[in-house]
Protein backbone atom coordinates (compact mmCIF):
# COMPACT_ATOMS: atom_id res chain seq x y z
CA UNK A 1 0.00 0.00 0.00
CA UNK A 2 2.60 2.15 0.65
CA UNK A 3 4.41 2.15 -2.46
CA UNK A 4 0.98 2.69 -4.34
CA UNK A 5 0.43 5.85 -5.52
CA UNK A 6 -2.66 7.06 -3.37
CA UNK A 7 -5.76 8.49 -5.60
CA UNK A 8 -7.25 12.39 -4.07
CA UNK A 9 -10.85 13.34 -4.13
CA UNK A 10 -11.30 16.04 -5.99
CA UNK A 11 -11.58 17.88 -2.50
CA UNK A 12 -8.16 17.54 -1.36
CA UNK A 13 -6.98 21.16 -1.40
CA UNK A 14 -10.15 21.78 0.50
CA UNK A 15 -8.86 19.05 3.23
CA UNK A 16 -5.14 20.61 3.36
CA UNK A 17 -6.40 24.02 3.75
CA UNK A 18 -8.68 23.24 6.23
CA UNK A 19 -5.61 21.64 8.04
CA UNK A 20 -7.03 18.14 8.04
CA UNK A 21 -4.85 15.13 9.20
CA UNK A 22 -4.70 12.61 5.83
CA UNK A 23 -4.14 8.91 5.87
CA UNK A 24 -4.37 5.86 3.50
CA UNK A 25 -8.04 4.16 2.87
CA UNK A 26 -8.73 1.91 0.64
CA UNK A 27 -6.07 3.17 -1.82
CA UNK A 28 -7.01 7.07 -1.20
CA UNK A 29 -5.70 9.65 0.51
CA UNK A 30 -8.37 10.71 2.95
CA UNK A 31 -9.21 12.84 5.72
CA UNK A 32 -9.34 11.22 9.19
CA UNK A 33 -9.94 14.06 11.64
CA UNK A 34 -10.05 18.50 11.36
CA UNK A 35 -10.39 19.28 14.66
CA UNK A 36 -10.70 16.39 16.66
CA UNK A 37 -12.92 12.85 15.86
CA UNK A 38 -14.51 13.67 19.58
CA UNK A 39 -15.40 17.57 18.23
CA UNK A 40 -16.65 16.12 14.61
CA UNK A 41 -18.52 13.13 16.30
CA UNK A 42 -20.70 15.26 18.74
CA UNK A 43 -21.21 18.13 15.62
CA UNK A 44 -22.95 15.56 13.89
CA UNK A 45 -25.10 13.93 16.60
CA UNK A 46 -25.89 17.67 17.58
CA UNK A 47 -26.05 20.28 14.69
CA UNK A 48 -24.07 19.30 11.35
CA UNK A 49 -21.08 17.63 9.83
CA UNK A 50 -19.86 17.41 6.39
CA UNK A 51 -17.65 14.18 4.53
CA UNK A 52 -16.41 14.00 1.80
CA UNK A 53 -17.22 10.41 0.16
CA UNK A 54 -15.91 11.10 -3.20
CA UNK A 55 -13.72 7.80 -2.58
CA UNK A 56 -17.22 5.59 -2.99
CA UNK A 57 -17.93 4.13 -6.51
CA UNK A 58 -20.85 4.94 -8.33
CA UNK A 59 -22.06 2.56 -10.94
CA UNK A 60 -24.91 3.53 -13.77
CA UNK A 61 -26.91 1.04 -14.99
CA UNK A 62 -29.04 1.57 -18.22
CA UNK A 63 -31.29 -0.96 -20.40
CA UNK A 64 -34.55 -2.65 -20.64
CA UNK A 65 -32.73 -5.77 -18.66
CA UNK A 66 -31.37 -3.30 -15.71
CA UNK A 67 -34.35 -4.32 -13.29
CA UNK A 68 -33.82 -7.94 -14.18
CA UNK A 69 -29.95 -7.60 -14.05
CA UNK A 70 -30.06 -6.10 -10.59
CA UNK A 71 -32.67 -8.20 -9.03
CA UNK A 72 -30.55 -11.45 -9.81
CA UNK A 73 -27.29 -9.67 -8.75
CA UNK A 74 -28.63 -8.15 -5.16
CA UNK A 75 -30.29 -9.72 -2.21
CA UNK A 76 -32.76 -7.20 -1.89
CA UNK A 77 -36.35 -7.26 -3.51
CA UNK A 78 -35.68 -4.31 -6.12
CA UNK A 79 -39.85 -3.92 -7.01
CA UNK A 80 -39.90 -2.71 -3.48
CA UNK A 81 -38.29 0.26 -4.91
CA UNK A 82 -40.20 0.35 -8.17
CA UNK A 83 -41.33 4.14 -8.06
CA UNK A 84 -38.63 6.51 -9.23
CA UNK A 85 -36.54 8.17 -6.62
CA UNK A 86 -36.92 5.28 -4.54
CA UNK A 87 -33.48 3.98 -2.83
CA UNK A 88 -32.59 0.50 -0.59
CA UNK A 89 -29.68 -0.73 0.87
CA UNK A 90 -29.05 -4.16 -0.73
CA UNK A 91 -25.93 -7.07 -0.80
CA UNK A 92 -24.25 -8.68 -3.67
CA UNK A 93 -23.47 -12.14 -2.85
CA UNK A 94 -21.03 -14.76 -4.57
CA UNK A 95 -22.42 -18.53 -5.30
CA UNK A 96 -21.34 -19.34 -2.11
CA UNK A 97 -23.68 -16.36 -0.27
CA UNK A 98 -20.59 -14.99 0.77
CA UNK A 99 -20.38 -10.79 0.64
CA UNK A 100 -19.28 -9.30 -1.91
CA UNK A 101 -20.39 -5.76 -0.99
CA UNK A 102 -22.80 -3.93 0.69
CA UNK A 103 -24.26 -1.04 -1.72
CA UNK A 104 -27.03 1.28 -2.07
CA UNK A 105 -28.51 0.78 -5.37
CA UNK A 106 -31.28 4.09 -6.32
CA UNK A 107 -34.10 4.08 -9.06
CA UNK A 108 -32.52 7.23 -10.68
CA UNK A 109 -35.17 6.58 -14.26
CA UNK A 110 -36.71 5.14 -16.60
CA UNK A 111 -35.00 2.01 -16.56
CA UNK A 112 -32.00 3.61 -14.83
CA UNK A 113 -30.67 2.79 -11.43
CA UNK A 114 -27.43 4.57 -9.42
CA UNK A 115 -25.44 2.16 -7.33
CA UNK A 116 -22.94 3.20 -4.62
CA UNK A 117 -20.67 0.85 -3.74
CA UNK A 118 -17.65 0.74 -1.40
CA UNK A 119 -14.14 2.20 -2.39
CA UNK A 120 -12.43 -0.84 -0.92
CA UNK A 121 -14.71 -3.11 -3.19
CA UNK A 122 -14.72 -0.57 -6.30
CA UNK A 123 -13.15 -2.77 -8.85
CA UNK A 124 -14.34 -5.86 -7.58
CA UNK A 125 -17.62 -4.73 -7.71
CA UNK A 126 -17.64 -3.61 -11.32
CA UNK A 127 -15.75 -6.62 -12.79
CA UNK A 128 -18.49 -8.88 -10.99
CA UNK A 129 -20.86 -6.82 -12.48
CA UNK A 130 -19.76 -6.49 -15.74
CA UNK A 131 -18.99 -10.36 -16.08
CA UNK A 132 -22.53 -11.12 -15.11
CA UNK A 133 -24.35 -8.17 -16.93
CA UNK A 134 -26.20 -9.08 -20.30
CA UNK A 135 -24.73 -7.38 -23.49
CA UNK A 136 -27.64 -5.04 -24.40
CA UNK A 137 -26.77 -3.61 -20.85
CA UNK A 138 -25.55 -0.59 -20.45
CA UNK A 139 -22.98 -0.29 -16.97
CA UNK A 140 -20.79 2.84 -16.72
CA UNK A 141 -18.32 3.42 -14.12
CA UNK A 142 -19.10 6.72 -13.10
CA UNK A 143 -16.90 7.14 -10.18
CA UNK A 144 -14.38 9.33 -11.47
CA UNK A 145 -16.35 12.27 -12.88
CA UNK A 146 -18.97 11.87 -9.77
CA UNK A 147 -18.63 13.21 -6.07
CA UNK A 148 -20.07 12.53 -3.12
CA UNK A 149 -20.59 14.58 -0.03
CA UNK A 150 -22.43 13.37 3.43
CA UNK A 151 -24.37 15.96 5.11
CA UNK A 152 -25.03 14.69 8.19
CA UNK A 153 -27.10 15.88 11.74
CA UNK A 154 -30.02 17.44 13.11
CA UNK A 155 -29.52 20.33 11.07
CA UNK A 156 -28.65 19.39 7.66
CA UNK A 157 -32.03 19.48 5.88
CA UNK A 158 -32.77 23.06 7.35
CA UNK A 159 -29.30 23.72 5.37
CA UNK A 160 -30.27 21.96 2.51
CA UNK A 161 -34.00 24.10 2.56
CA UNK A 162 -31.43 27.05 2.54
CA UNK A 163 -29.15 25.61 -0.53
CA UNK A 164 -31.72 24.54 -2.47
CA UNK A 165 -33.95 27.11 -2.64
CA UNK A 166 -37.36 27.97 -1.66
CA UNK A 167 -39.44 25.62 -4.13
CA UNK A 168 -37.30 22.67 -3.24
CA UNK A 169 -38.59 20.02 -1.45
CA UNK A 170 -36.39 17.59 0.70
CA UNK A 171 -36.46 13.64 -0.30
CA UNK A 172 -38.26 11.38 1.68
CA UNK A 173 -36.64 9.05 3.70
CA UNK A 174 -34.85 6.68 1.20
CA UNK A 175 -35.60 8.45 -1.69
CA UNK A 176 -33.46 10.84 -3.96
CA UNK A 177 -34.66 14.05 -5.61
CA UNK A 178 -32.88 16.85 -8.60
CA UNK A 179 -31.76 20.01 -6.97
CA UNK A 180 -29.58 23.11 -7.95
CA UNK A 181 -27.48 23.58 -5.24
CA UNK A 182 -26.96 27.20 -4.26
CA UNK A 183 -29.35 28.14 -7.70
CA UNK A 184 -25.95 26.51 -9.99
CA UNK A 185 -24.44 23.16 -9.45
CA UNK A 186 -27.16 20.53 -10.87
CA UNK A 187 -27.23 17.66 -8.25
CA UNK A 188 -28.59 14.56 -7.06
CA UNK A 189 -30.34 14.94 -3.13
CA UNK A 190 -30.30 11.33 -1.20
CA UNK A 191 -31.77 11.32 2.27
CA UNK A 192 -29.39 8.51 3.05
CA UNK A 193 -26.32 8.21 5.29
CA UNK A 194 -24.18 6.54 7.54
CA UNK A 195 -24.25 8.30 10.64
CA UNK A 196 -28.16 7.64 12.47
CA UNK A 197 -28.74 11.19 12.43
CA UNK A 198 -31.00 12.70 9.50
CA UNK A 199 -29.32 14.03 6.84
CA UNK A 200 -28.49 13.87 2.85
CA UNK A 201 -26.05 12.75 0.39
CA UNK A 202 -24.70 14.93 -2.24
CA UNK A 203 -23.88 13.47 -5.75
CA UNK A 204 -22.70 15.80 -8.09
CA UNK A 205 -20.23 16.11 -10.49
CA UNK A 206 -16.48 15.94 -9.25
CA UNK A 207 -15.34 19.47 -10.97
CA UNK A 208 -18.50 21.24 -8.58
CA UNK A 209 -17.45 19.27 -5.68
CA UNK A 210 -15.30 22.23 -4.21
CA UNK A 211 -18.05 24.74 -4.38
CA UNK A 212 -20.54 22.43 -2.65
CA UNK A 213 -18.35 21.99 0.18
CA UNK A 214 -17.45 25.34 0.84
CA UNK A 215 -20.80 26.72 0.35
CA UNK A 216 -22.17 23.88 3.27
CA UNK A 217 -18.78 25.35 5.37
CA UNK A 218 -19.80 28.92 4.94
CA UNK A 219 -22.54 28.26 7.47
CA UNK A 220 -21.60 28.53 11.01
CA UNK A 221 -23.38 25.40 12.08
CA UNK A 222 -21.37 22.81 9.45
CA UNK A 223 -18.25 21.35 10.70
CA UNK A 224 -16.06 19.07 8.65
CA UNK A 225 -15.77 15.69 9.74
CA UNK A 226 -13.04 12.97 8.86
CA UNK A 227 -13.42 8.95 8.72
CA UNK A 228 -12.17 8.84 12.36
CA UNK A 229 -16.08 10.40 13.01
CA UNK A 230 -17.73 8.22 10.06
CA UNK A 231 -16.50 5.17 11.73
CA UNK A 232 -17.28 5.97 15.74
CA UNK A 233 -20.84 7.12 14.08
CA UNK A 234 -21.68 4.31 12.18
CA UNK A 235 -20.59 2.19 14.72
CA UNK A 236 -22.68 3.75 17.91
CA UNK A 237 -25.55 2.47 15.19
CA UNK A 238 -24.49 -0.57 14.36
CA UNK A 239 -24.11 -0.10 10.91
CA UNK A 240 -21.79 -3.04 9.15
CA UNK A 241 -18.30 -1.95 7.82
CA UNK A 242 -17.10 -4.07 5.21
CA UNK A 243 -13.88 -6.00 5.44
CA UNK A 244 -14.53 -5.98 9.60
CA UNK A 245 -17.76 -7.14 10.08
CA UNK A 246 -18.45 -8.53 6.73
CA UNK A 247 -16.46 -9.96 3.78
CA UNK A 248 -16.73 -13.14 1.43
CA UNK A 249 -16.49 -15.46 4.18
CA UNK A 250 -19.50 -14.44 5.70
CA UNK A 251 -22.71 -14.82 4.75
CA UNK A 252 -25.83 -12.36 5.17
CA UNK A 253 -27.12 -14.24 8.17
CA UNK A 254 -24.44 -14.49 9.66
CA UNK A 255 -23.73 -11.09 9.61
CA UNK A 256 -27.20 -9.77 10.69
CA UNK A 257 -28.42 -8.93 7.54
CA UNK A 258 -31.10 -11.33 7.07
CA UNK A 259 -33.27 -8.34 7.02
CA UNK A 260 -31.67 -7.31 3.60
CA UNK A 261 -32.61 -10.73 1.81
CA UNK A 262 -36.34 -11.15 2.13
CA UNK A 263 -37.50 -14.43 2.33
CA UNK A 264 -40.22 -14.88 -0.10
CA UNK A 265 -37.27 -13.12 -2.63
CA UNK A 266 -35.25 -16.58 -4.26
CA UNK A 267 -33.44 -16.63 -7.64
CA UNK A 268 -30.17 -14.52 -6.88
CA UNK A 269 -27.07 -15.18 -6.84
CA UNK A 270 -26.41 -16.46 -3.21
CA UNK A 271 -30.38 -17.44 -2.54
CA UNK A 272 -29.64 -20.83 -1.71
CA UNK A 273 -27.02 -20.40 1.01
CA UNK A 274 -28.71 -17.73 2.69
CA UNK A 275 -32.09 -19.57 3.04
CA UNK A 276 -30.05 -22.55 4.00
CA UNK A 277 -28.45 -20.66 6.82
CA UNK A 278 -31.72 -19.14 7.37
CA UNK A 279 -33.56 -22.44 8.18
CA UNK A 280 -30.72 -24.09 9.95
CA UNK A 281 -29.69 -21.18 11.80
CA UNK A 282 -26.18 -19.71 12.17
CA UNK A 283 -23.23 -21.14 14.50
CA UNK A 284 -21.71 -17.30 14.59
CA UNK A 285 -23.27 -14.70 14.66
CA UNK A 286 -22.15 -10.78 14.59
CA UNK A 287 -22.75 -9.80 18.06
CA UNK A 288 -22.55 -5.90 19.46
CA UNK A 289 -20.52 -5.39 22.46
CA UNK A 290 -20.27 -2.71 25.14
CA UNK A 291 -17.45 -2.40 27.26
CA UNK A 292 -16.46 -0.37 30.32
CA UNK A 293 -13.26 1.70 30.69
CA UNK A 294 -10.99 0.21 27.92
CA UNK A 295 -11.30 0.66 24.13
CA UNK A 296 -11.15 -2.75 22.23
CA UNK A 297 -10.00 -2.65 18.61
CA UNK A 298 -10.26 -5.09 15.65
CA UNK A 299 -8.50 -8.17 15.95
CA UNK A 300 -8.46 -8.42 19.74
CA UNK A 301 -9.52 -12.04 21.16
CA UNK A 302 -12.85 -12.73 22.50
CA UNK A 303 -12.79 -15.10 25.17
CA UNK A 304 -15.76 -16.64 27.64
CA UNK A 305 -14.39 -18.26 30.61
CA UNK A 306 -10.80 -17.57 29.33
CA UNK A 307 -11.49 -19.74 26.08
CA UNK A 308 -11.03 -17.53 22.81
CA UNK A 309 -14.60 -17.57 21.32
CA UNK A 310 -13.61 -14.74 18.50
CA UNK A 311 -12.15 -11.81 17.70
CA UNK A 312 -13.31 -7.92 18.06
CA UNK A 313 -14.43 -7.63 14.21
CA UNK A 314 -15.09 -3.55 14.76
CA UNK A 315 -14.41 -1.75 17.88
CA UNK A 316 -13.98 1.56 19.17
CA UNK A 317 -14.75 3.84 21.98
CA UNK A 318 -18.15 5.43 21.39
CA UNK A 319 -18.38 9.65 22.37
CA UNK A 320 -21.87 9.30 23.42
CA UNK A 321 -21.66 6.66 25.52
CA UNK A 322 -18.46 7.20 26.47
CA UNK A 323 -17.46 3.54 26.46
CA UNK A 324 -15.78 1.11 24.52
CA UNK A 325 -18.21 0.04 21.91
CA UNK A 326 -17.59 -3.29 19.24
CA UNK A 327 -18.56 -6.35 16.98
CA UNK A 328 -17.51 -9.95 17.06
CA UNK A 329 -18.61 -12.62 15.40
CA UNK A 330 -19.84 -15.52 18.34
CA UNK A 331 -21.06 -18.85 18.33
CA UNK A 332 -24.95 -18.01 18.43
CA UNK A 333 -25.04 -19.35 22.10
CA UNK A 334 -23.51 -16.57 23.09
CA UNK A 335 -24.63 -14.13 20.34
CA UNK A 336 -27.50 -13.56 23.58
CA UNK A 337 -28.20 -9.91 24.87
CA UNK A 338 -27.18 -10.50 27.79
CA UNK A 339 -24.39 -12.36 27.98
CA UNK A 340 -21.10 -11.86 29.23
CA UNK A 341 -17.85 -12.43 27.54
CA UNK A 342 -14.19 -10.68 28.31
CA UNK A 343 -12.17 -9.17 25.29
CA UNK A 344 -8.15 -9.39 26.00
CA UNK A 345 -7.01 -5.74 25.55
CA UNK A 346 -3.21 -6.34 25.66
CA UNK A 347 -2.17 -7.15 29.24
CA UNK A 348 -5.59 -7.06 30.48
CA UNK A 349 -8.65 -8.94 29.98
CA UNK A 350 -12.04 -6.80 30.40
CA UNK A 351 -15.50 -7.52 30.94
CA UNK A 352 -18.06 -6.83 27.85
CA UNK A 353 -21.62 -7.62 27.77
CA UNK A 354 -23.99 -8.64 24.63
CA UNK A 355 -26.29 -5.85 23.69
CA UNK A 356 -29.09 -5.08 21.25
CA UNK A 357 -27.82 -2.75 18.14
CA UNK A 358 -27.96 0.16 18.22
CA UNK A 359 -25.64 1.41 20.61
CA UNK A 360 -27.19 4.58 20.69
CA UNK A 361 -30.79 4.86 20.06
CA UNK A 362 -32.02 8.57 20.60
CA UNK A 363 -30.97 9.97 17.28
CA UNK A 364 -32.93 12.51 15.24
CA UNK A 365 -33.80 9.62 13.03
CA UNK A 366 -35.37 7.58 15.24
CA UNK A 367 -35.19 9.64 18.33
CA UNK B 1 3.67 24.69 19.96
CA UNK B 2 5.91 25.70 22.49
CA UNK B 3 7.91 23.25 24.23
CA UNK B 4 8.98 25.24 27.96
CA UNK B 5 12.60 25.27 28.62
CA UNK B 6 12.13 24.68 32.21
CA UNK B 7 12.59 21.04 32.01
CA UNK B 8 14.02 18.39 29.79
CA UNK B 9 12.14 15.51 27.38
CA UNK B 10 12.70 12.29 26.20
CA UNK B 11 12.85 10.69 22.94
CA UNK B 12 9.57 8.94 23.98
CA UNK B 13 7.87 12.48 24.26
CA UNK B 14 7.93 12.40 27.66
CA UNK B 15 8.45 15.74 29.79
CA UNK B 16 10.60 15.71 32.75
CA UNK B 17 10.20 18.83 35.26
CA UNK B 18 12.70 18.47 38.71
CA UNK B 19 12.37 20.16 42.02
CA UNK B 20 14.60 18.97 44.26
CA UNK B 21 14.90 15.50 43.86
CA UNK B 22 10.88 15.02 42.89
CA UNK B 23 10.48 14.75 38.82
CA UNK B 24 6.98 15.43 37.54
CA UNK B 25 5.99 13.43 34.42
CA UNK B 26 4.01 14.31 31.86
CA UNK B 27 3.64 13.50 27.79
CA UNK B 28 4.10 16.68 25.11
CA UNK B 29 2.77 19.26 23.36
CA UNK B 30 3.63 17.24 20.58
CA UNK B 31 2.67 13.92 21.09
CA UNK B 32 -0.71 14.51 22.64
CA UNK B 33 -1.43 16.79 18.99
CA UNK B 34 -0.26 13.29 17.28
CA UNK B 35 -2.10 11.08 19.93
CA UNK B 36 -5.61 13.15 19.09
CA UNK B 37 -8.49 13.65 21.74
CA UNK B 38 -7.00 11.36 24.75
CA UNK B 39 -10.25 9.16 26.29
CA UNK B 40 -8.16 6.94 28.53
CA UNK B 41 -5.09 7.33 30.14
CA UNK B 42 -3.62 4.21 32.41
CA UNK B 43 -1.47 5.19 35.20
CA UNK B 44 0.10 2.92 37.94
CA UNK B 45 -0.13 3.60 41.54
CA UNK B 46 1.66 5.75 44.03
CA UNK B 47 4.58 3.33 45.55
CA UNK B 48 5.02 1.54 42.09
CA UNK B 49 8.82 1.70 41.05
CA UNK B 50 9.08 2.81 37.11
CA UNK B 51 12.66 2.42 35.46
CA UNK B 52 14.06 4.53 32.96
CA UNK B 53 13.14 2.87 29.32
CA UNK B 54 10.29 0.65 30.39
CA UNK B 55 6.43 1.44 30.19
CA UNK B 56 4.98 2.92 33.08
CA UNK B 57 1.21 3.47 31.69
CA UNK B 58 -1.05 3.65 28.45
CA UNK B 59 -2.65 6.59 26.92
CA UNK B 60 -5.46 6.29 24.49
CA UNK B 61 -7.35 8.39 21.94
CA UNK B 62 -10.46 7.26 19.79
CA UNK B 63 -7.97 5.95 16.68
CA UNK B 64 -4.65 4.60 18.47
CA UNK B 65 -3.18 3.73 21.53
CA UNK B 66 0.58 4.26 23.04
CA UNK B 67 2.72 3.05 26.31
CA UNK B 68 3.95 5.54 28.38
CA UNK B 69 7.89 5.06 28.75
CA UNK B 70 9.55 6.36 32.10
CA UNK B 71 12.02 8.49 31.24
CA UNK B 72 13.70 8.35 34.57
CA UNK B 73 13.92 5.99 37.31
CA UNK B 74 11.99 6.14 40.49
CA UNK B 75 9.44 5.45 43.09
CA UNK B 76 6.03 6.45 42.18
CA UNK B 77 5.14 9.53 44.95
CA UNK B 78 1.69 10.94 43.26
CA UNK B 79 -0.90 10.32 40.57
CA UNK B 80 -2.91 12.36 38.86
CA UNK B 81 -6.08 10.66 39.77
CA UNK B 82 -7.91 13.50 37.86
CA UNK B 83 -6.91 12.10 34.52
CA UNK B 84 -9.01 9.09 34.82
CA UNK B 85 -12.21 11.02 34.75
CA UNK B 86 -10.90 14.31 32.86
CA UNK B 87 -8.32 12.54 30.20
CA UNK B 88 -8.78 15.05 27.89
CA UNK B 89 -6.62 17.78 30.24
CA UNK B 90 -3.94 15.81 28.96
CA UNK B 91 -4.40 17.70 25.21
CA UNK B 92 -6.06 21.28 27.06
CA UNK B 93 -2.72 21.37 29.05
CA UNK B 94 -0.36 18.84 28.43
CA UNK B 95 2.68 20.57 30.00
CA UNK B 96 0.62 21.63 33.57
CA UNK B 97 -2.50 20.48 34.65
CA UNK B 98 -1.86 17.33 32.15
CA UNK B 99 0.70 16.01 34.16
CA UNK B 100 0.74 11.71 35.17
CA UNK B 101 2.88 11.14 37.91
CA UNK B 102 5.50 12.64 40.28
CA UNK B 103 8.48 10.17 40.67
CA UNK B 104 11.53 10.37 43.30
CA UNK B 105 14.92 10.21 41.49
CA UNK B 106 17.36 7.65 41.76
CA UNK B 107 19.74 8.70 39.61
CA UNK B 108 19.96 12.51 38.46
CA UNK B 109 22.19 11.66 36.37
CA UNK B 110 19.33 10.17 33.90
CA UNK B 111 17.72 13.47 34.28
CA UNK B 112 20.71 15.41 32.67
CA UNK B 113 20.67 12.68 29.91
CA UNK B 114 17.23 14.26 28.89
CA UNK B 115 17.17 16.46 25.69
CA UNK B 116 16.77 20.58 26.45
CA UNK B 117 13.32 22.58 25.23
CA UNK B 118 15.58 23.42 22.10
CA UNK B 119 16.84 19.34 21.08
CA UNK B 120 13.46 18.19 21.59
CA UNK B 121 12.32 20.51 19.22
CA UNK B 122 14.76 19.95 16.80
CA UNK B 123 13.84 16.31 17.06
CA UNK B 124 10.23 16.70 16.76
CA UNK B 125 10.05 18.89 13.46
CA UNK B 126 13.27 15.98 11.75
CA UNK B 127 10.33 13.23 12.30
Amino acid sequence: MSDEKLLRTPLHEEHLALGARMVPFAGWEMPVQYAGILEEHRAVRSSCGIFDVCHMAEFRVFGFGAFDFLQRMFTNDLSRIAELGQAQYTLMLDEDGGIIDDLIVYHTGDLEYLIIANASNHAADFGWLKQHAPEDLELVDESDRTALIAVQGPEALRIMGELCGADWEAPARFTVREASIDGSVPALIARTGYTGEDGVEIVCRAGDAAAVWRVLLSFAEVTPCGLGARDTLRLEMGYHLYGNDMDRNVDPISAGLGWVCPKAKSGYTGAETVARVREAGPTRKLSYLRVEGAIPRPGFPVLREGVEVGKVASGTFSPSLETGIATAYLPAELAVEGQTVEISIRKKTVDATVVKAPFVTKTSLNG
Amino acid sequence: MAHPNDRKYSNEHEWVLVDGDVATIGITSFAQDQLGEVVYVDLPDAGDTITAGDTFGEIESVKSVSELFAPVTGEILEVNDGLADTPETVNKDPHDAGWMIKVKLDDASEYDGLMSAEEYDDFVTQG
